[in-house]
């Protein structure tokens, strides 16, 4: 029994250009407790995806097909109050870019405090200076607005937001990508300790391989709005079967020569029209003449892992 | 605190000494001599006509011209403070604080209560056609409030007067009170003068209505694509709750900043429409003045001018902090 399910998504954007396709057929299952790393570059649709399992998708976009399971709900067709009940209860967000995450006229302890509200959940000063305390913050943040915080700890109430009712499911989106590398370290740790804490699955979204190595049991690698390749850490980077994994593996800084940066020539695909191919076919080094003209189907590997390449 | 308090009033007191400056300053550095001027224009009239120079030197005495500039200077800060104004030119010798006192409640009763309202109406309308399932009918009803923004109050005045005063006569057209009414603390007096108001008022809650309704809707709208807004939904809060308690909460605080402008420029703000209905306020005051050219009373309601700005500053730099916890922190 999976915690969650994802099936067949699509996520669009009416723009004035057309129709943006910025998640196109997104499978995967999360198991309870686990953590899944979604990796890709920017404009890749790991945001949208985060934000479609929360039914957070706001005009112009929309969730065009897809299920989203959760205890038995599709929350890509659930009623508004059934959604309002589910999300921070049974499946909540850690937001990309937490600097302006809380909102500036509140302290803190309010913003709990109208969480539990919402759910008629026990609130009180002292639940809260747990929550804060189990993310590594002292009880008088609560008394603090928004700005009196550093990012880290802003990073961190929201994270202490988002286990607060003990959800099924964590979805955070970059959590770190605004902090510097030493407090990127502790935020995920909290994050680790907090989610073992209450036994959540975690959908993790990062640009950064390395980082999410350390965190993640498996790892999906996004391109162009697509997974396309999702496998165990140790098997993704050992070997990893998509050319777009490798290339990201390859391009992670090393001990290379000096003055040389490593990266992907090209760029991604428009997302306004569908290639009849595979969308990185045009920047793939090992593309053949099937590549450009028919889309590769996921496959399952023996290992567990799912490629979507004809030649992978 | 107490810091930032002191520094606000020091502030306060400071613009108000600049403004008293440039007021003392301007008919000094007026091209002409306004003695000679006065006296050319009693003998052109056909006056007195005896020893031009002695004439002016006893005028210039008798107006205290005669004396350095810089005890003038603190002479009038002096007379400043004790809101000792002079005496107006044309209905000598009242003093000119009486003429502007006696017109101060009209005014600030007149278009603070038409400012507040078309406040508070103006900022609601706007944030319910910000609301994403504003009904389709709202947004239509809207529309003409807006077009009437863009009409100037004081032809919104001629017309509502034309309308309601001379084709359907139902309200009063001039004044500010009933034509020979005896005031008295009653209801009959209260009437009167609430009656007398409708017009006037009328057409500058209208006229500013949308402006208030355009404002307020942009910000709501601006404040509803906040990320704080996208975690507040996913923290499951309500619909109605994100919007009141996040959204338009939110959205107020700049509406604030312009409601305390728009009250600072009270006095000035409507003068044409005191005019057009002859209202006793001070902005009709002004008007006589200026063509009476009584020029201590158009000084001494400049100087009003700039004290009610001046205090309009200092209470929303005293109420800020309350409202916007940010401001508050920068304050400390
Ligand atoms: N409101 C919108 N209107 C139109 N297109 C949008 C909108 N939001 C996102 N998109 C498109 O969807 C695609 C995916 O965006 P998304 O934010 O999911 O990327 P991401 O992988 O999270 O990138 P990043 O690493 O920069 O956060 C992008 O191509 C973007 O242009
Ligand atoms: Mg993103």
């Amino acid at each position: 029994m999976s915690a969650l399910a994802v099936r067949g998504l699509c996520v669009e954007f009416a723009s004035a250009r057309g129709i943006v396709r910025a998640v196109q057929n997104v499978s995967f299952d999360l198991a309870p407790g686990e953590r899944l790393g979604l990796v890709g570059e920017s404009g890749s649709g790991k945001t949208t995806t985060a934000l479609s399992l929360l039914s957070l998708i706001r005009p112009p976009g929309r969730i065009a097909s897809g299920e989203i399971l959760l205890d038995g709900v599709d929350i890509a067709r659930a009623t508004p109050s059934a959604l309002r009940r589910m999300r921070a209860a049974r499946i909540a967000l850690v937001p990309q870019g937490a600097m302006n995450a809380l909102n500036p006229v509140l302290t803190c302890g309010a913003q709990f405090a109208d969480l539990f509200a919402a759910h008629g959940a026990p609130g009180g000063t002292a639940r809260i200076a747990k929550l804060l305390a189990s993310v590594g913050l002292g009880v008088e943040v609560a008394t603090l607005y928004p700005h009196q915080l550093s990012g880290g700890m802003k990073q961190r109430v929201c994270i202490a937001l988002a286990i607060a009712l003990r959800p099924a499911v964590i979805v955070a989106d970059e959590p770190t990508s605004a902090l510097d590398v030493i407090v990127q370290k502790q935020i995920l740790k909290t994050l680790l300790a907090v989610q073992r804490d209450i036994g959540a699955a975690v959908v993790l979204v990062g640009h950064d391989m390395g980082l999410m190595a350390q965190f993640a049991h498996r790892i999906g690698v996004m391109y162009a709005g697509r997974l396309v390749e999702l496998a165990f850490v140790r098997d993704i980077f050992a070997t990893p079967r998509h050319p777009y994994t490798r290339m990201l593996i390859d391009s992670l800084p090393g001990f290379g020569a000096r003055g040389v940066f490593k990266g992907i020539p090209g760029l991604p695909p428009s997302l306004l029209t569908a290639l009849p191919g595979c969308s990185f076919a045009p920047r793939c080094p090992r593309a053949g003449p099937r590549c450009t003209v028919e889309m590769p189907q996921t496959r399952i590997l023996e290992g567990g892992g799912e490629v979507r390449c004809h030649d992978a | 605190m107490v810091g930032y308090l002191l520094r606000r009033i020091g502030m306060a007191v400071l613009v108000m000494f600049v403004a008293l400056s440039v007021n003392f300053a301007i008919p000094r550095l007026m091209p002409g001599d306004p003695v000679e001027q006065q006296l050319a224009a009693v003998s052109a009239a056909g006056g007195q006509t005896g020893d031009m120079a002695e004439a002016a030197a006893a005028m210039r005495a008798r107006l205290g011209l005669d004396r350095p500039l810089a005890v003038q200077y603190l002479a009038f800060l002096a007379n400043s403070i004790r809101f000792d104004l002079g005496v107006s030119v044309a209905s000598y010798p009242q003093p000119v604080a009486e003429i502007v006192l006696a017109g101060l409640p009209w005014t600030i009763g007149l278009l603070g209560t038409a400012t507040l309202l078309s406040f508070v109406v103006g900022s609601l309308l706007g944030a319910m056609l910000a609301w994403p399932r504003a009904p389709k009918l709202l947004k239509f009803l809207a529309l003409p409030v807006v077009v009437l923004s863009a009409v100037p109050y004081f032809i919104l005045g001629i017309v509502l007067m034309a309308l309601l005063g001379i084709l359907w006569p139902v309200l009063p057209v001039a004044g500010g009170y009933p034509f020979g009414m005896v005031p008295n603390a009653d209801f009959a007096t209260a009437l009167g003068i609430a009656k007398h108001g409708v017009l006037p008022g009328l057409s500058i809650v209208l006229a500013s209505l949308g402006t208030w309704a355009v404002a307020m809707r942009g910000m709501v709208v601006g404040v509803l694509g906040e990320d704080y807004i996208m975690l507040a939904e996913a923290k499951g809060l309500s619909e109605r709750r994100i919007f009141l308690a996040y959204g338009v909460r939110n959205a107020l605080l700049p509406q604030f900043t312009q409601l305390a402008l728009k009250l600072g420029l009270l006095v000035s703000g409507a003068i044409l429409v005191e005019v057009i209905f002859a209202y006793p306020g001070i902005g009709y005051r002004l008007y006589v003045a200026i063509g009476q050219k009584d020029v201590f009373v158009v000084q001494g309601i400049v100087m009003l001018l700039s004290l009610s700005i001046a205090l309009a500053m200092l209470l929303l730099d005293l109420i800020y902090p309350l409202i916007d916890p940010r401001v508050a922190a920068r304050s400390a």
